[in-house]
């Protein structure tokens, strides 16, 4: 095959960032110890980003547990991401979702806003449309939970940043492919 | 079989299963109970270091050298640390060892008690695998998957961490039968459309060549067997990294020379030149590859490997198959032969004669000296005294590791232990002193620098005390020769701490440990000095004076591609070989 005109390393200091992209991958693993800090290790340790990280069991007699990742890189280096993944001894089966398409993902997040007045009014008003459920009031403040997906929460969040937003919980990203296969 | 016994014996019992003879290992108060264990039965061996890097690379050099798993046992905390260097180096190099570490009692691990240190938190990030068995009922499965880890796949190292009252608690043992895995299935077997693919891009090469690495020699002496028929099926030529060679023989027709770095002249630039490269266990190594930009422009680039992470990972592959060298080099001659394929003659023909011209610039020589020994003719030397015989050699690292790597050929696999991937000066006695366990009657020899050895050179206790002949010769340039060559190369000759002062005195140092020492400095002397050192039988230490300040070439400097090499006639270009941006890279 002929001379490549990009850099043929996805570790090349030459890369362009501007192909960066944003991959899901769900990693189903053995529930041990120390597993999460496998993953975790292997990104930090390889450079890799993460942008949100989500583990919970999911099989309790099989002592599965699934971890959702979001990162983001080049093609190639979210390539080697999987790769490196699956070398882990107790990792079952690494998904990359966004190669897959045909994703739902969902994060809930929890938004604190205090304020009195017009304020807190049209910081309900803007719930309301949101979906966002109320789970904590108080006369100057409220909870909010919200769940969707990430640009929904983050323009959530930008809209009650005016109104005044105290803090902010997310979860993270879970995320399961649609249809009825399983992942 | 139920069997009702302590940690301690699970874990002796488990080594005979697993058909360990042989461990490397050092005590403390952590591993009391398996020491104890060990002290009453006969079936295991133990062979006591002097530091536990030592125990670590010892098993390096015995698994490497056998194609069997290694094994060390070592203390808790400053045990283990101690064993992090061979650690990494097995997981580098991906030499299958199982290190057991002692670990402070479960009801005192996170309280920084005596001797405790985070042992599966630090070696973490330097084995394939690691466990703290919390229970005696989880040990024995434990063990078992350890060795199967160790082995399986791309091999590596695997810790598992004991604590003191799991050793002392009684449970039940269950031997080696039955274990699968529940995770853990590497793929070993290529997948047939692709190597039929290859096998059609390799019957349509018209300047191909293999570039094979320690992954045939991690698959068993099969796959070097195989390499070699299907070399000489197709006719092409072939080049290996450091950590391959041996599997197709030296002296082989189709034999360029090792690439890379200090590679030959004709594998670097059929490797640049070619069209299709058939990569067989190799990793793309930055010292292998050059700039990386320039690295084989042309080329169709075929990978074959065990690990599917190591494919696309600093090189873009066109066609990649993950597999066992062993299994897909029978199914790609399989193919080749059942197709009745043939290489396209006259194209290799003409691409042979290219070779023959890039050989004809003889980047192996150098000037030899009646006067002062030279460090290749040393080797050179040493080659054509031990060819003809069971000789296995070790090497440390520096400019005499790639010496030995140009100047002494291998014919087999599994002759050559030498620290690729991590590059760690020490390795090479006790690696020696595994390798010497492992086959007893060998030649093992250590080729050494005067400044690596002193890194592990406690060992030679080891070596008196077990009587083990292992030879270590030692090319005393009096300067860590390699930082020096890099000081010439990159920082205009300021030899900034890279001269080996206070050097102690070899031969006296080899008899304070009740070795033999020698020492040779006249060209003249060597060849029978050599005879003396490999008749005797003990451990020697030799102590061969070279020219301090020959450099190591042929070389691609760093940060250049594989057809800008410096060759030894262009030694004069030292200073000026490296740009900018190559003095950033090692
Ligand atoms: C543990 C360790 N520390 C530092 C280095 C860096 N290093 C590479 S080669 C070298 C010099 C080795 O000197 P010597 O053993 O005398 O070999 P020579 O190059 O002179 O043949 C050094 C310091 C290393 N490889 N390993
Ligand atoms: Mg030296």
């Amino acid at each position: 095959m002929n001379a490549p005109a990009a850099p043929l390393s996805p570790y090349s200091s030459a890369i362009g960032k501007s192909n960066l992209e944003s991959h899901t991958l769900s990693v189903l693993v053995d529930n041990e110890p120390g597993v999460l800090a496998r993953v975790v290790g292997l990104f930090s340790g390889r450079g890799y980003n993460i942008e949100s990280l989500t583990v919970a069991e999911v099989a309790h007699a099989e002592h599965l547990s699934r971890i959702t990742i979001v990162t983001s890189g080049t093609p190639e280096a979210i390539e080697q991401i999987g790769h490196q993944l699956e070398r882990l001894v107790p990792i079952h089966k690494v998904t990359d979702l966004t190669l897959r398409g045909n994703a739902v993902e969902r994060e809930l997040a929890m938004i604190k806003v205090a304020g009195r007045g017009d304020n807190r009014v049209e910081a309900l008003r803007l719930a309301e449309a949101f979906r966002a459920r109320v789970i904590d009031a108080s006369i100057e403040s409220f909870v909010f939970e919200i769940t969707g997906n990430v640009s929904k929460i983050d323009q959530f969040v930008e809209l009650m940043r005016p109104l005044g937003l105290v803090e902010v919980s997310r979860t993270g990203v879970a995320a399961m492919s649609r249809g009825k296969d399983p992942i | 079989m139920a069997d009702v016994m302590t940690g301690a014996d699970m874990v002796v019992e488990a080594l005979k299963d697993q058909g360990v003879e042989t461990i490397f290992g050092y005590p403390g108060g952590a591993v009391l109970p398996i020491y104890d264990a060990l002290f009453q039965q006969n079936a295991v061996q133990h062979i006591l270091v002097r530091h536990e890097q030592g125990a670590a690379h010892a098993a390096e050099g015995y698994a490497r050298s056998s194609g069997k798993v290694g094994v060390l046992l070592v203390t808790s905390g400053p045990g283990a640390t101690n064993a992090i260097t061979g650690l990494t180096d097995a997981l580098m190099d991906s030499i299958p060892i199982v290190c057991i570490t002692g670990e402070v009692p479960t009801h005192l691990i996170g309280s920084d008690a005596f001797q405790e240190c985070d042992t599966v938190g630090i070696t973490r990030h330097c084995t394939k695998h690691n466990y703290l068995v919390r229970s005696v009922e989880d040990l024995p499965r434990v063990l078992h998957e350890a060795f199967y880890v160790a082995q399986h796949g791309r091999p590596g190292p695997v810790v598992i961490d004991i604590p003191k009252d799991v050793q002392f608690a009684r449970g039940t043992y269950a031997g080696p039968q039955n274990i699968e895995h529940k995770s853990y299935h590497p793929q070993v077997k290529g997948a047939p459309d692709r190597i039929e693919q290859a096998v059609m891009l390799m019957a349509a090469a018209k300047k191909p060549i293999f570039y094979t690495g320690g992954g045939v020699i991690n698959s068993g002496p099969e796959a070097s067997r195989l390499l070699r028929e299907l070399v000489a099926a197709t006719g092409f030529p072939v080049t290996s990294t450091l950590m391959g060679l041996g599997a197709y023989p030296a002296a082989g027709p189709n034999w360029l020379g090792m690439l890379g770095m200090h590679g030959t002249f004709e594998a670097n630039n059929a490797m640049h030149d070619c069209d299709l490269m058939i990569a067989v266990g190799s990793r793309f190594d930055y010292r292998i590859t050059g700039r990386l930009d320039a690295f084989s422009p042309g080329s169709t680039k075929i990978h074959i490997d065990i690990d599917p992470s190591s494919i696309n990972k600093n090189v873009k592959i066109d066609l990649g198959i993950i597999g066992d060298c062993a299994n897909v080099l029978a199914d790609m001659l399989g193919v080749w032969r059942q197709r009745g394929l043939k290489s396209d003659a006259p194209a290799l023909q003409k691409w042979w004669d290219q070779i023959a011209v890039w050989r004809g610039r003889r980047s192996l020589s150098y000037k030899f000296s009646d006067k002062v020994i030279k460090p290749q003719w040393a080797i050179e030397r040493l080659y054509a005294a031990t060819k003809d015989k069971d000789t296995y050699i070790t090497t440390e690292v520096g400019q005499h590791q790639m010496w030995a790597a140009q100047h002494y050929h291998f014919e087999e696999p599994n002759r050559l232990m030498t620290s690729g991937g991590l590059g760690t000066m020490g390795y090479g006695l006790p690696a020696a002193i595994g390798a010497q366990m492992a086959h007893p009657q060998s030649l093992v020899i250590d080729i050494a620098g005067e400044s690596s050895i002193l890194m592990n050179i406690q060992e030679l206790s080891t070596a008196a005390q077990y009587r083990l002949p292992v030879k270590i010769f030692i090319l005393n340039n009096e300067y860590l020769g390699m930082v020096r060559q890099w000081q010439e190369l990159l920082h205009g000759s300021r030899y900034s701490e890279s001269y080996a002062a206070a050097l102690p005195d070899f031969v006296k140092l080899a008899e304070a440990y009740g070795a033999h020492g020698m020492r040779c400095s006249d060209p003249a002397d060597l060849d029978a000095a050599i005879a003396e050192m490999i008749e005797t039988p003990r451990t020697v230490v030799f102590d061969c004076i070279v020219d301090k300040m020959e450099n190591c070439l042929p070389m691609i400097p760093s940060g250049k591609a594989h057809n800008e090499m410096l060759l030894p006639d262009m030694e004069e270009d030292l200073e000026n070989a490296i740009d900018q941006a190559g003095k950033m890279l090692v």
